[in-house]
This record gives structure tokens, sequence and C-alpha cells, in this order.
């Protein structure tokens, strides 16, 4: 697991507690910022397969940023953060399950779908550069 | 800003099952009233939802943990007497995604018998976008004493044998996933496997209704005309008929299923729950692409 990544897991980690660890991702989906289109652009290369909160992603510098187009999509909002202090572009080890680690495994098939999703375009564009 | 007399035009057989976001504004004090946040995300109810409304979560309580089956009468009573629902209580649910879940969480307490429910209309969207008042307090309703029967799957839900004698009898289904699940285009991601099911395409004989298509933009229910127009000038369904809707897992089509039940009045509507993540992977079940 990449450190930046594990640290964030590790500081996850201190909230076994559900509803604290639910206070700590809506704590991470606040520092969420929302990309211009400029900055992510929405198109059907960058979109986000299979999240219905309409979720695209880029590279930015070494970093990943995503733009999750859905108000209400505060767990993509949440990962978006995660990922993108987490790793940086060269990193391609990071495992599906990391969706698992962060929420739980009380997630519908679609939002874990939809989230995993998220962790494989990283993964692929990881493995791309 | 939407309000009750609005709903009633709209040519509903059963209006009353819709409230509009004013009524339930005008009725959160209301002690006959219980309101219910039910959501796809983990995160959102926590994160700000109606002043008194109670969370139920699909995934912890409303499924059993370890058969592919809903909870029983006493996890029933239980989960009502933790949200302070009586048996005569008016439940009113909303939730995220133009409430699919919301509707996902009223079919099963229509297998309890629990047929006193309201849909708020636009969901938790429409709540948020008006800047209605939300609070981060989580309820904690005074517990209730709750009588249940015992689940009687058999007016609101088909297993798969039925589909099977359904298919067989050419009766009507609607699939309500998108265009693509239905068509068996690949969805998932390149040189992943296919999440949930081994084929892809649909029921034979499925009309393809994606879900989201009685939903106006802002997340209020199309009208009744618009409603016909979509599901009977559409698809060919007839008031009469023996309907069966499915999905993914079910939570789809259960919206599906109260827009055919209570917005145009159908009597034989049942969600199969099974739906795809069955149906794909069954031995001997034919499909269409």
């Amino acid at each position: 697991m990449p450190p930046k990544l594990q640290e964030i897991l590790d500081d996850l980690a201190m909230f076994p507690d559900r509803s604290d660890r639910i206070e700590a991702l809506i704590g991470l989906s606040r520092e969420y910022v929302h990309p211009s289109e400029a900055e992510v652009p929405r198109t059907e290369k960058a979109r986000v397969p299979g999240c219905e909160s309409e979720v695209f992603m880029a590279l930015d510098g070494n970093h990943f940023r995503f733009a999750v187009d859905n108000p209400q999509g505060v767990s993509a909002m949440a990962l978006a953060v995660i990922l993108n202090q987490g790793l940086e572009g060269r990193v391609a080890e990071v495992p599906d399950e990391l969706v698992y680690e962060v929420f739980g495994r009380e997630l519908s098939m679609g939002k874990s779908m939809g989230l995993t999703n998220m962790v494989r375009m990283v993964r692929d564009a990881a493995k791309a550069t | 800003m939407e309000t009750m007399s609005e709903i009633a035009e709209r040519g509903y057989s059963v209006p009353e099952v819709l409230v509009s976001t004013v009524w339930v504004q005008q009725n959160l004090e209301n002690p006959d009233v219980r309101i219910v946040e039910s959501n796809e995300d983990p995160l959102l109810y926590s994160m700000a939802h109606i002043p008194s409304a109670v969370e139920i979560d699909w995934t912890r309580d409303l499924n059993d943990p370890l058969t592919r089956d809903y909870l029983d009468r006493d996890r029933f009573e239980s989960l009502m007497s933790r949200c302070g629902i009586s048996n005569d209580t008016i439940v009113v649910f909303y939730g995220d995604k133009n409430n699919w879940w919301a509707t996902y969480a009223a079919w099963v307490f229509h297998l309890f018998g629990h047929t006193n429910i309201r849909i708020m209309d636009g969901g938790r969207k429409k709540w948020t976008d008006e800047g209605r008042p939300t609070t981060t307090e989580r309820a904690s309703p005074e517990s209730s004493t709750y009588k249940a029967p015992i689940r009687d799957d058999k007016e609101f839900r088909a297993f798969r044998d039925q589909v099977l004698k359904h298919v067989a009898e050419k009766g009507k289904m609607i699939d309500v996933r998108s265009p693509a699940e239905y068509s068996g285009e690949r969805t998932h991601m390149p040189e992943y496997p296919n999440e949930g099911a081994l084929r892809g395409g649909h029921i034979p004989g499925a009309k393809s209704v994606p879900w989201a298509k009685a939903v106006a933009e802002d997340g209020t229910f199309k009208d009744a005309a618009q409603l016909k127009e979509l599901y009977e000038t559409g698809a060919g369904l007839d008031a009469s008929d023996d309907v069966i809707v499915y999905c993914r897992i079910g939570e789809r089509s259960s919206h599906t299923w109260f827009a055919l039940r209570y917005l145009l009045g159908y009597p034989n509507v049942r969600n199969y729950d099974g739906s795809w993540t069955e149906w794909g992977n069954l031995v001997g079940a034919p499909i269409e692409k």
C-alpha cells in the first residue's frame, strides 16, 4: 500500500465505530474541491464506468483528480479526496479492497461497483504512465 | 413550490400516497407521522437530514445477514420499535436517487402489511434544493410497540419459478435497468469481470423502461398521462395485466413498482428482487439480447 494512502487508512482505523467512521468520511468529503471542466474534462474517456454519481477523472500533475458531478455523491467525494491525497500517478498498487477498507462492507452492489471503478481507473491510469 | 393540490391534479389513481415537501414540513411534529430517510449513499443521513427523520439502511436494517432474503417478523418488529413506528403510523419515506431507495424500503414494508406509507415527491434533493431545514442530530424517537404479521410475499414479490412460468405464459414484464444492461452490452470496465452476472441481456419478453424515465428533471414523478404514455403506449401495459418488474437486485424496480401500483393503480404488480443477479446466473434460464 502506498505510504500516504496507508497513513489515511491508519487515521480512519482509529474510528472502528460506524457512526464515528461516517463522521470522519464526511470530514474528508468536505475537503473535496469541485474541478471545472477545464481541469477535469467531462469526456467519455474520462468517465468512471458504473458510477451513478457521474464521476470523471484526470491526471493533474502527478495526482489524480476527480470531478463528482452529483452534489449528493458524498461517498464518491470522500474517495476522490483519499485517492487524490494518498496516491501519485506512478503508484499502481492500490487494491479493489480499498473501498471496503474505507467504507466497510455494508454498501449496495451499485455503490461498491461505482466506487471500486474509481480505484480501477486510478490503477489503470497509473499503469499507463 | 409543489403543493398537495398540484399532486392531486396529476391524475394519479392514489394521489394521497405522494406528499409534497411542503406537506412534510407542515407535519414534522405530527405524532401520527414518522419520517424515514433511506439512501444508497451511507454518508448522506449523517451529513444532514430532515429534522425528526429516522434512518433505515437497506443493507443493515432490511436484509437478512445470512440468507438472501429480507428481515423476518421479529426483526421487523424490533426495527419498527426502534424507529418509533406503531401499526397505525403514517410512514413517509424519502431519500437519494429520486427516491429509489425510499420506494425500496416502502416495498419491504408492504411485505409486512404496512401499507400506510407515503413517498415525499422529489426526495432528498428537492428538500435540500428548496433550502428546507435539516439537522445532523440523529433522531431517537421513543420506542413503540409494533405487532407485525408473518411476512407475506405473495402479493408484491415474485420468485424465479413464478418468473419462469410468467415467461412461458408470455406475461408482461418490465426491465427497468439501463438500455446497455438490457441489451447485454458490456457495462463493466474492460479487463475486469462482469460483476453480478455471468451473462448479459434480459428476461425473454421483458420490455425496457429505465426506472428514471418515470421522474421529471426535478426528481418529482411525472403525471399520470406521461406515465401512461411511458408504460402503456410505450411498453404495451394495461392496468388489468399481471406485471413483473425487475432490475439487478430489485431496488430500482421498486421505484417502478410504486409508480405502477399507486400512481397508475395497477392492482397486480410484483417485484422480482432476485432480478438479473439471479436470472443472469441461473442454470437453464433463457435470456434474450
